[in-house]
């Protein structure tokens, strides 16, 4: 412990916090945490966030289903999740505290906001007594503040409503929590300015109840510490804080910039993958055209026509608008035409679970079509990758003339990360080659990829036809011709097979054979290789690889998976890559699943490798 | 000599047709659709053949895209609409035309079709309107009427049938218009004027399956009873028809009644007046449901035309307007935006 000399209090360093804060949807809470992290990002540290907000927008106050959170991960070391179990809760009211309280690691702090604690809120928070009054609270740090009033107080003369007032608890709290984990006001000061640039009296109240909770944690004699952690040692560059959907957003911009191809995007609005189209349309003086489509039917459709037309075309959604798009992916595959269709996963079946995050559709993006119709599927594996894979996306279709579904899911989407921003010039071109000249020309051609030629319509001399029934190989004329048909059938494989040669190889961290590899795809890259590391640091051999290409796999996998005893594959959903491996490779896999909505636990990873190994924890 | 190469250059039915047999039953109203296109279009389109393109989703209609030597797309059941959109906003140059069925249009795709007409997409759509689904061998369809008997509704059909007319109007459609394939001086009309109009464009054209379907508009498609039963909507003209053009269509109150302007009493200034450009929908829709009623005609002509911005148009306005405000993007100023820190 150091002596701060600014304070009287004591300074602790810590490597590494995980602060949840939770409250009402009405309470504030995702902003509340968004601001934390982009001070926290700021000052230096790594982070990785986890918000979680209800399906209700705004559930009625005070009620165990209206609690609204957002987890944050900060360190100075590197850091790759959001975190299992928070080491701070900050509960706005008494269900907040209820719906957390469990997951807060043991002797971890608590602070609460005591004024919500009455006898209505306890009531609908299903408590027969008051929490901070009997003995639930034992082996917990807990600090009662009375955020509502002492935000009242430091509103003292404000012309604004009791009610403008009491919402601005949620800068009170940020306030105090800035103090406690030694970080600066100014980002969120200037941000307040901006926001309330027309609405001084708001701008004026957030301001000083974000300083009212600093100095009230200078000032009382609640806390005898502050916390303090220092700067993570990333990469040297220019950094932002990004979340997946904004990176899937950027990702197609650079796309198109760098194929020089005009952007279309045909949506249906759907969570958790509505802001990809929200950013988008935020690009229009990118000449992006943004087509909020009449349902997902008419989103995917309006894009093949777009991509017929010669533009970089997209279609954003999730689960249930994927099922929607079935048809229409079939149509791109036989007309061989290129477009990208982004799932950002969540919880199903059906609506099931729209806020939260899953991995169950791989089965349905590799397969999950009539007919032979292969279709390239990527992953990213962070909300900074959903940016390379978008990119990547975009690359593929266009070269290999075919759809192609890019899967992230909703903690992708959701969570932000510090992103190194590469600039405009080390992203790769690939300008694209439309087919102008007649002679000789068929649609359905092919080069040495198997691709077909893109052809323009508005080109002199190439009109032709194309569409969903089969093709006469090269002429593309409608053909039942029962060979033939088992030739596409066969070509329109080899070609999505031959994507194995233009994309990186499976790569393993740790040693190249040996007992265990822990083999993830998609958004659980995180808490794999944390759990991974933890494991190392407890003296023992792991390795892991992680999957962003999944149809096809990368060239070496067979070769990769043969050179371990055991392959663990920590899955949300009930073992959807384990099924593809064991099929394919016949590979030795050990499944381990959790479908909670939420990412996996690092802690529960980590123990199923011991247990692999052979070792109880 | 100059006169000469013009006319020379210009295309002719044949510069339209593709090399690919057409496949139609002998007989099928789709003959006299795709004859009518490809005699049209010549005047409508004078050069840059390579600028039209068809699409279609499925359904014994939606060949007809494979018989057009343009570009084209046979697509998937009812999404043709969706699909045109597609093509159209990415590239406002070209000329798209949707070629689809009542199956088609207004089952599957019925809610494309409606949202095609709101957004006003320059499109031009031409639903053949045969009253079954024929592809798929005769089930009834949308537009087929109450007590139709068929293989899915032996006992008769106790649906209620769309009115393709009156549901184009009611999307907001800014061009509405009804022809027959019996009639092909008439189609060759409407389609040219279809293609003048800057906007959506609607044609319902009565197309008889011979199949499935043969002679359901024969009450009015037959040459011996047509003059009697069709009303030929003419801009400004009073609404009169019959063979001696003496029964005239008047109003009374919002009901419309037949007179024959002939008998005492009666003039023909007595007799509604079409005015395709009116502003207000309401005597377009009472026509479209006219034949509801016994003893009335059927109008065919062009119903409504009307004016407004279209879709493909605002589209480029808004970004042209965006950049003027914001400046041509900048991928790199993009990237960069926001809240960043550097890391040494
Ligand atoms: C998704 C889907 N559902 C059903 C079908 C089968 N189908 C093909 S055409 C058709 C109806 C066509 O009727 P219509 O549009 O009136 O065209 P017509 O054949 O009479 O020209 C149906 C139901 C299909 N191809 N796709
Ligand atoms: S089934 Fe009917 S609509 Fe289809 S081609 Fe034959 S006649 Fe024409």
């Amino acid at each position: 412990m150091i002596v701060d000399l600014n304070s009287k209090k004591h300074t602790k360093k810590l490597t590494e916090v995980t602060v949840r804060f939770a409250g009402d949807s009405g309470d504030g809470m995702q902003l509340t945490g968004s601001q934390f992290s982009d001070t926290t990002a700021a000052v230096g540290n790594d982070l990785s966030t986890l918000p979680d907000y209800p399906a209700e927008i705004r559930a009625p106050l005070g009620t165990l289903y209206g609690v609204s959170g957002f987890q944050l991960h900060f360190s100075s070391n590197d850091i790759h999740t959001p975190g299992d179990r928070p080491d701070v809760l900050v509960a706005m009211n008494p269900a907040a505290l209820k719906k957390n309280i469990s997951e807060l690691k043991k002797g971890g702090i608590i602070i609460v906001n005591t004024d919500s604690f009455d006898a209505r809120n306890l009531k609908l928070a299903h408590y027969e007594s008051n929490p901070l009054e009997d003995d639930s609270l034992k082996g917990y740090e807990s600090y009662p503040v009375p955020i509502t009033s002492l935000t009242i107080k430091a509103l003292e003369g404000s012309k604004l409503s009791v009610k403008e007032v009491t919402r601005s608890k949620n800068f009170f709290a940020l306030g105090l929590m800035y103090w406690l984990y030694n970080r600066p006001l100014e980002n969120t000061i200037s941000w307040i300015k901006d926001k309330f640039k027309n609405k001084a009296d708001l701008a004026d109240a957030n301001l000083k109840a974000l300083k009212a909770g600093y100095n009230f944690g200078e000032i009382t004699e609640l806390f005898e510490t502050r916390y303090e952690v220092d700067k993570a040692k990333l990469p040297a560059g220019t950094y932002r804080s990004i979340s997946g959907n904004e990176a899937t957003a950027l990702g197609f911009l650079a796309a198109s910039v760098k194929s020089k191809l005009p952007l279309f995007l045909g949506s249906y609005p759907i969570t958790p993958a509505s802001d990809i189209l929200q950013f988008l349309s935020t690009y229009k003086n990118f000449g992006v055209k943004t087509f909020q489509a009449e349902d997902e039917i008419a989103g995917i459709t309006s894009a093949i026509g777009a991509s017929f037309a010669g533009s970089l075309a997209l279609t954003t959604t999730s689960g249930p608008g994927l099922a929607l798009k079935t048809e229409a992916m079939g149509l791109a595959v036989m007309t061989e035409l290129p477009l990208v269709i982004v799932n950002v996963q969540r919880g199903g079946p059906s609506t099931g679970l729209p806020t939260k995050t899953e991995q169950a559709d791989l089965l349905q993006a590799v397969y999950g079509r009539n007919g032979e119709a292969p279709i390239p599927v990527i992953a990213a594996s962070t909300p900074s990758d959903c940016f390379n894979m978008a990119f990547e996306a975009s690359r593929i279709a266009v070269k290999f003339m075919t759809p192609v579904i890019l899967l992230t899911d909703g903690y992708l989407a959701n969570g932000s990360e510090p992103w190194r921003i590469p600039h405009a010039n080390e992203i790769p071109d690939f300008p694209v080659n439309f087919r102008t000249d007649s002679e000789g020309f068929h649609p359905y051609l092919r080069d040495e990829n198997l691709s077909r030629p893109w052809t323009k319509p508005g080109t002199p001399g190439l009109e032709h036809r194309i569409g969903g029934l089969e093709k006469a190989n090269i002429t593309g004329n409608v053909s039942y011709d029962p060979e033939n048909h088992d030739l596409m059938v066969r070509l329109r494989q080899q070609k999505i097979n031959n994507i194995a040669n233009d994309i990186p190889e499976l790569s393993v961290d740790g040693e190249q054979q040996g007992e265990v590899l822990v083999l993830g795809w998609g958004g659980t890259y995180g808490s794999i290789k944390e759990a991974v590391m933890h494991v190392r640091n407890r003296g023992h051999k792991v390795s892991q690889a992680h999957f962003r290409y999944i149809n096809p796999f990368p060239k070496n996998t067979s070769e990769v998976l043969k050179k371990f005893n055991k392959i663990l594959v920590p899955e949300i959903n009930l073992g959807q890559l384990s099924k593809i491996l064991k099929s394919e490779f016949l590979a030795p896999v050990v499944s381990f699943n959790k479908v909670r909505g939420l990412p996996l636990r690092t802690s529960d990873i980590e123990d199923k490798i011991l247990e692999l190994l052979g070792e109880k924890k | 000599m100059e006169e000469k190469v013009k006319t020379q250059l210009k295309f002719t039915a044949k510069d339209f047709a593709s090399d690919q047999e057409v496949r139609w039953c002998p007989g099928c109203g789709d003959y006299s659709i795709l004859a009518q296109v490809q005699r049209s279009f010549p005047d409508i389109i004078e050069k840059e053949k390579e600028k039209v393109v068809w699409i279609s989703g499925i359904g014994c209609s939606s060949r007809f895209p494979y018989y057009m030597n343009t570009y084209g797309f046979h697509s998937i059941h009812g999404r043709a609409p969706a699909i045109a959109t597609g093509v159209k906003v990415a590239n406002p140059e070209l000329s798209v035309w949707v070629a689809t069925g009542d199956g088609d249009l207004l089952s599957i795709g019925g809610n494309h079709f409606i949202h095609a007409c709101r957004r006003n997409i320059d499109l031009k759509v031409l639903l053949f309107n045969n009253k079954i689904y024929g592809l798929t061998k005769g089930q009834y369809s949308p537009t087929s009427e109450v007590g139709k008997k068929t293989k899915t509704s032996p006992y008769g059909s106790i649906d209620y049938p769309f009115n393709p007319i009156s549901v184009a109007l009611g999307s907001d459609s800014t061009f509405i218009a009804r022809t027959i394939d019996t009639n092909p001086k008439h189609m060759q009309t409407i389609i040219k004027r279809a293609a003048d109009h800057k906007g959506f464009a609607f044609i319902e054209i009565f197309q008889n399956c011979v199949i499935f379907n043969d002679g359901a508009f024969d009450s009015y498609s037959d040459k011996s009873v047509r003059d009697e039963n069709l009303l030929f909507l003419e801009h400004n003209q009073p609404m009169l028809f019959g063979a001696k053009k003496d029964k005239g269509l008047k109003l009374v109150g919002t009901k419309p009644v037949v007179i024959n302007i002939n008998e005492p009493g009666n003039s023909v200034n007595d007799v509604l007046v079409h005015n395709e450009f009116d502003d207000s929908p309401v005597l377009s829709m009472i026509l479209s449901h006219l034949s509801d009623s016994p003893n009335m005609p059927v109008p065919i002509g062009v119903f409504r035309q009307i004016m407004k911005t279209t879709y493909d148009e605002a589209v480029a306005n808004q970004i042209a307007e965006v950049k003027k405000i914001k400046g041509e993007g900048d991928l790199e100023k993009l990237l960069f935006a926001g809240s960043t820190w550097e890391v040494n």
